[in-house]
């Protein structure tokens, strides 16, 4: 890890500083129709920290920033907002935006077709009347560029660099803006560890220039090693604003007050795979080889052969990019790339998995890693969600059963503990974490014998990780097969019998529970991968900024 | 959180927090029914509004029986080609070529039966399987070959429009032979002795008064069966009431003129099954699913290329169907038949439910925008608003009726 910027430490952070909060929320209420999201939340910020907000999914983070942003305008909320000392009441997005407020949302807003320099200035370009001025705009993006550590072309076009590059073209976007208080909600979901790790950087360092930010993140090591405080929502009240430099505050702490009680430990205590080392694997993947999509001389995945057997966890780890969703896209009815040669054997058995359908009538089940984009259809009910990948056995001659769909999707919203109303409720309406168990009752209804896990906890909270990792548990000891792909370490040595390592579409290792620790793991996943550039700019960047 | 609850201690506490804490649950459900489908009671309550303006306005025409009959005969066509525009538009597509198809099949229609005099029931099946084939052609290109729908059916409205006018030469062919007429334009065969009301449609009415209540009360006890929440009994009455009640009073106007036109048959028929596979069949779940998450619905082993090839056959047969009885209607097959009955079909379908990116909408939400819009122009006839004005009112009446839904959307917190 880098040491931060000489100047930080010496930002004065303490509660008895003279100029008071930067940001200061009052007792905010915010209602929609039915549902109480914000109850008397307090927030207060001091000037120049990295403040964290932590919850649960639906604990009202995003509301409470929507808030304060300005997407929902002044008058729909209750409560007060005061940004260095001054009321705030604004109408829309611009009047928080021309106050320095600047929020960066999850779901990245860039558009993909344009360049960077277009991006970073969309909305707020530098014109006279009317006609945007390029060079002026080229001079002070190239600016921008460096200071995020960016380095690219200002004219590339933003959809041809990677997702972490992209963040920090919003970052830069949000500097262009003269931002003051920046809010990044989940930056780094969507980032492999060493985007995180850069971006996280850049946020100390834009903390010693002065900027505050507001970062709200499911990873409680993030924020550990970047937030000053950390304020805690629950179920749409905020409980405690803590120090994080505090000894006291522990993960264990947080997540305590995340969850209002005690989490012995992460994980459901698991039984381990206990079958003969050489009992029959009930799904074989031999040599498969696939090429990439849109650039047929790539190999997005290359001869990997691995085996999974009854009753079994077997974990596939690997950094972005490495191939795993790749390799299991395309085992699921060729789903993803262009097949080029590599077998599957189920129970022993080659079969032919070239349809999904087909997949699936082979008892092989995958459970996406995008539950918004390739899981569920957001606007119709959980029941029917639940139902799709089964209606042919919920159906008699093509009628389906509407009272049994009913009564099926009913029981898996009891024994998964779906938070919905009833199962007519849209699937759009639900938190992630409740969604998320949607999709796995989708998958579990299906009846497979494989289930092959994309990330199932991701963007998911605390509680309901939990309760995934208790339902993962429960179906290997019923003697289902399961591949779980995951990009956290401690999800994997927690649940598996054994972890493949993959890297450059290679599997690069196989490692059991015994022997795995996150650095072994670490090892393999990076080995055959070619020194990645990204770091040298990054470390090039801040370098070239302190001189 | 507990405050009124000793004053109401049998009431058991509602799953889930942020219930409302209004008391009845009666009216909690039904706000809770209201909610979930606002949308179609929404144009429900606006077709009701439109019924009772042009009933007043004209100084009761409107509901006169000859009229009522009138204005099912009048907008049949555009109400069969909606029922097969709802489900394209469900499953994500359009289709801006049935106006021209079904120009292109009462022409051929016309050549079979008049120039020809082949029999008008072999002439009507060969002419429904003409129409599947065009639908089928356009469904291969849009499902198996992926050019987009908007673009293969508007390549396919000039193409049908232009084979009329070959066909037909440019002219106007026609009569159609009897048989064909009584169906398109007859009435339900009359029965039994002489009353005030037309025997074989009261008869009907109440055969189907008895299936709806049957029905009802079968599902209500297949619900307890399954132990699911069946309607509080109140409400139940309530809903039954209200169907029974409209069943009765269409009857009784249709009946005290000629009867059921045959053609309302078919399209209550139409509206029945194409209904009940939309919500009950492994196919109609699968049109929904591919148009409200492509991806998804592939991942999940939809056989989405097969559900969207069978969608456009469908449009194609029921476009045909929509051009026979639009033919025989005006004995006469014109190469102008049909212009921008597509649109009409479109609107209709968007005034009832359906959203631009799909996956969203009822068959029967399809018939109530079809109703809205023939109500509008039926009315507009009667109290002599020129067809000038006809249009401008029936745009705005689109652009409300969407912008409403937006509007609600939006208010409900996306």
């Amino acid at each position: 890890m880098t040491p931060a910027p000489a100047r930080s430490p010496k930002v004065p952070v303490s509660a008895s500083s003279p100029a008071g909060p930067v940001l200061e929320m009052r007792s905010i209420v915010k209602t929609f129709p039915g549902v109480r999201a914000l109850s008397d939340v307090t927030l207060s910020v001091e000037r120049g920290e990295v403040h964290a907000l932590c919850g649960e999914n639906g604990a009202g983070k995003s509301t409470l920033m929507k808030v304060l942003s300005g997407v929902h305008p002044h008058g729909t909320y209750e409560g007060e907002i005061l940004f260095e000392g001054e009321p705030c009441r604004f109408k829309d997005i611009r009047a928080s935006e021309q106050r320095g407020i600047v929020i960066i949302h999850q779901e990245l807003a860039l558009v993909p077709h344009l360049s960077i320099a277009e991006n970073v200035f969309l909305g707020n370009e530098p014109s006279r009347r009317g006609i945007i001025d390029w060079h002026e705009a080229l001079r002070r993006v190239s600016e921008l560029l460096r200071r995020v550590g960016l380095d690219e072309h200002p004219e590339t076009r933003v959809a041809d660099i990677g997702v972490g590059k992209q963040q920090l073209v919003e970052i830069a976007k949000a500097l262009a803006k003269n931002v003051r208080l920046l809010i990044l909600d989940e930056p780094t979901a969507a980032l492999n560890d060493e985007d995180s790790a850069k971006l996280l950087r850049l946020m100390r360092e834009l903390k010693s220039q002065g900027i505050t930010s507001i970062i709200i993140s499911h990873k409680l090591n993030e924020i550990a090693r970047i937030a000053d405080s950390v304020t805690i929502l629950r179920d749409g009240r905020s409980i405690e604003t803590l120090d994080v430099r505090d000894p006291a505050t522990t993960e264990e702490r947080i997540i305590r007050g995340m969850v209002g009680r005690d989490l012995d430990s992460r994980f459901p205590h698991r039984t381990p795979y206990e079958g003969p080392a050489d009992a029959a694997p009930v799904l074989e993947i031999r040599d498969w080889t696939v090429r990439h999509p849109l650039d047929r001389g790539r190999k997005a995945v290359d001869g990997v052969s691995l085996q999974v057997r009854r009753g079994e966890i077997v974990g596939v780890a690997g950094l972005m990019g490495a191939g795993r969703t790749e390799l299991a896209m395309s085992v699921f009815g060729r789903s993803y790339g262009h097949y080029e040669q590599g077998t599957v054997l189920k129970d022993g058995r080659e079969v032919r998995t070239r349809t999904v359908p087909e997949a699936v009538a082979h008892g092989i089940a995958y459970v996406t890693e995008d539950r918004k984009h390739y899981g569920l259809n957001l606007g119709d009910s959980v029941s029917r969600n639940i139902s799709l990948a089964s209606l042919g056995a919920l159906a008699r001659r093509g009628v389906v059963d509407g009272h049994e769909e009913r009564k099926v999707a009913e029981r898996y919203r009891r024994t998964m503990n779906i938070k919905a109303p009833n199962v007519l409720e849209p699937v759009g309406r639900l938190s992630g974490g409740n969604q998320q168990k949607v999709v796995l009752s989708k998958w579990i209804l299906a009846g497979p014998d494989v289930l092959i896990l994309d990330e199932p906890t991701r963007g998911v909270d605390v509680g309901a990780k939990f309760e995934i990792y208790t339902v993962i548990d429960r179906l290997a000891a019923e003697g289902k097969a399961i591949l779980l792909i995951s990009s956290e370490l401690p999800e994997l040595l927690g649940m598996c019998d054994r972890v493949y390592t993959m890297a450059a579409g290679r599997l690069t290792g196989e490692v059991a529970r015994a022997d795995a620790t996150q650095e072994v793991l670490m090892r393999h996943m990076t080995q055959d991968t070619p020194a990645p550039p990204a770091v040298t700019a990054g470390a090039a960047s801040s370098e070239g900024h302190q001189a | 959180m507990s405050t009124d609850v000793s004053t109401q201690t049998t009431t058991p506490a509602p799953p889930g927090r942020g219930a409302p804490s209004t008391g009845a649950p009666l009216v909690r459900i039904l706000l809770d029914g209201v909610r979930r489908n606002m949308r179609q009671y929404g144009m429900l309550f606006a077709l009701g509004l439109i019924v009772l303006l042009f009933q007043i306005w004209t100084g009761g025409d409107l509901l006169l029986p000859r009229n009522v009959s009138n204005l099912v005969l009048q907008n049949s066509y555009i109400l069969i080609l909606a029922i097969g525009m709802m489900i394209v538009i469900i499953s994500g597509h359009i289709d801006l070529s049935v106006g021209s198809l079904m120009a292109l099949v009462g022409g051929i229609g016309a050549v079979l039966m008049v120039e020809h005099h082949v029999a008008w029931p072999v002439a009507v099946l060969l002419t429904l399987l003409l129409g599947a084939a065009a639908g089928a052609l356009q469904g291969f290109f849009i499902a198996y070959v992926g050019i987009p729908s908007f673009i293969v059916t508007l390549a396919g409205m000039l193409l049908f429009r232009g084979l009329t006018e070959i066909f037909l030469k440019g002219q106007t062919l026609g009569p159609f032979p009897d048989g064909l007429q009584k169906v398109a334009n007859g009435f339900l065969p009359e029965v039994g002795p002489q009353t005030n009301y037309h025997n074989g449609t009261l008869l009907l009415g109440l055969g189907l008064v008895a299936y709806v209540v049957f029905q009802e009360v079968r599902d209500r006890r297949r619900q307890r069966e399954f132990a699911l929440e069946p309607l509080p009994t109140g409400l139940f009455a309530l809903k039954l009431t209200a169907l029974v009640a409209a069943v009765l009073v269409t009857t009784l106007l249709l009946a005290s003129y000629k009867g059921a036109p045959v053609v309302l048959l078919i399209l209550a028929a139409l509206l029945v099954g194409f209904g009940y596979v939309m919500r009950n069949a492994v196919i109609g779940r699968h049109v929904y699913a591919i148009g409200g998450n492509l991806p998804a619905a592939k991942l999940s082993g939809v056989k989405d290329r097969k559900v969207t090839f069978a969608v456009f056959l469908n449009m194609g047969m029921l476009a045909a169907l929509a051009g026979l009885v639009f033919a025989a209607r005006f004995n006469a097959a014109s190469p102008k038949a049909g212009v921008n009955f597509e649109l009409e079909a479109i609107a209709a379908a968007f005034i009832g439910g359906a959203s631009m990116s799909g996956g969203v909408g009822t068959v029967l939400g399809a018939i109530i925008g079809g109703l809205v819009l023939g109500v509008l122009n039926n009315g507009m006839n009667l109290v002599g608003v020129g067809t000038d004005w006809q249009q401008v009112i029936k745009g705005l009446v689109l652009l409300a009726a969407v912008g409403f839904d937006v509007w609600n959307k939006r208010r409900a917190g996306a």
